[in-house]
């Protein structure tokens, strides 16, 4: 396989790999360190991908399996990740920063889930993967995946209503 | 009736009823200015997802082809080759082995030399023995030294006696 053909199979899926490695990461750092990480194993065993029924779940497994390895090496205790990833934005009309402001609580609470439930949201409310995928992904059934995906929805629904009416009621 | 929609469609989601579909419907809902008050604290989750689906990944990766390492694995073999061809050519080769393997020219050679070099050890012999006579004579003189030793105490003691 050469390198045009490989780059143009990675293409439509390595914004996803970084994304979730990001979701479980946290830090851009290290999701990018992650992500190149997963492409260069891709890379290396360019042969074998032909054997691969479905590359781009393949590489969300592998993606998945690398983060949470990550997590719990050593490397990962010793230096905890600061979730640093500012963003210059010059429109400071107060409604937009308000905006801003809960979407970043979203973001906040989304941190706060178990990582299976971080997981299992990234795939299906942003990346829209379908039930299938996901379980093939990570190698669940669906009504496991159902469940957990309700209660991290709830829980994030609960926790942003709290956040919502903070001070009203 | 929209409105009751969207509060079903949002009851299926929390409980993850909700298909693909539905919930691209619920998106588009949330995205636009008229979210009614009592879902309004949804906005910022729907918004969220929309928001975390832009971002990319910037960086490049290095592909690079792996042929070199192939070619630097044989140069160790080439070398251990290389070595014991070294080792064994001479072997093949079988060189003279004895004295009588020479040349009669190359024996005579052979036999000056190693006559020349008796003659010089032989000499070397010699000067060891005339420095043997040397350390006799050094030896005397230590002799000679104590001697001298006893004489200054007796001179000591002869000198502690005329001070008394």
């Amino acid at each position: 396989m050469k390198q045009a053909a490989f780059v143009s199979l990675v293409m439509p899926f390595k914004d996803k790999v970084f994304r979730l490695a990001k979701r479980l990461l946290v830090s851009r750092e290290e999701a990018e360190d992650a992500t190149q990480e997963i492409l260069l194993k891709l890379w290396r065993n360019k042969e074998k991908i032909g054997e691969y029924k479905n590359v781009e779940a393949f590489s969300m497994t592998m993606t998945k399996n690398f983060c949470l390895d990550r997590l719990k090496s050593k490397q990962a205790q010793n230096l905890k990740i600061i979730h640093s990833n500012y963003t210059d934005n010059n429109l400071s009309l107060q409604k937009q920063v308000e905006a801003k402001d809960s979407i970043d609580w979203v973001s906040k609470i989304m941190e706060e889930l178990p990582e299976q439930q971080k997981i299992i949201v990234q795939l299906r409310d942003i990346e829209q993967y379908d039930f299938a995928e996901i379980s093939k992904m990570l190698d669940m059934n669906e009504t496991a995946i159902r469940v957990a995906l309700s209660r991290a929805r709830k829980t994030i629904r609960e926790r942003l209503t709290n956040t919502h009416s903070y001070g009203i009621k | 009736m929209v409105l009751n929609n969207i509060d079903k469609l949002i009851e299926k989601y929390n409980n993850a009823e909700t298909s693909l579909k539905e919930e691209a419907q619920l998106r588009a809902y949330f995205k636009s200015n008229s979210v009614a008050p009592h879902l309004e604290h949804y906005k910022p989750l729907f918004q969220y997802f929309s928001m975390a689906q832009e971002e990319q990944y910037t960086k490049d990766v290095p592909l690079k082809p792996k042929n070199r390492t192939v070619f630097y694995q044989w140069i160790s073999v080439a070398a251990v080759a290389i070595l014991m061809l070294g080792i064994l050519i001479p072997n093949w080769f079988g060189g003279p082995k004895t004295l009588a393997d020479y040349s009669q020219e190359e024996q005579e050679m052979y036999l000056e030399a190693k006559e020349a070099l008796a003659m010089l050890s032989n000499n070397f012999n010699q000067g060891t023995t005339s420095i043997n006579t040397l350390n006799l004579a050094s030896e005397n003189f230590n002799v000679g030294l104590e001697k001298a030793n006893h004489i200054t105490e007796f001179s000591q003691t002869t000198n502690k006696l005329l001070k008394n």
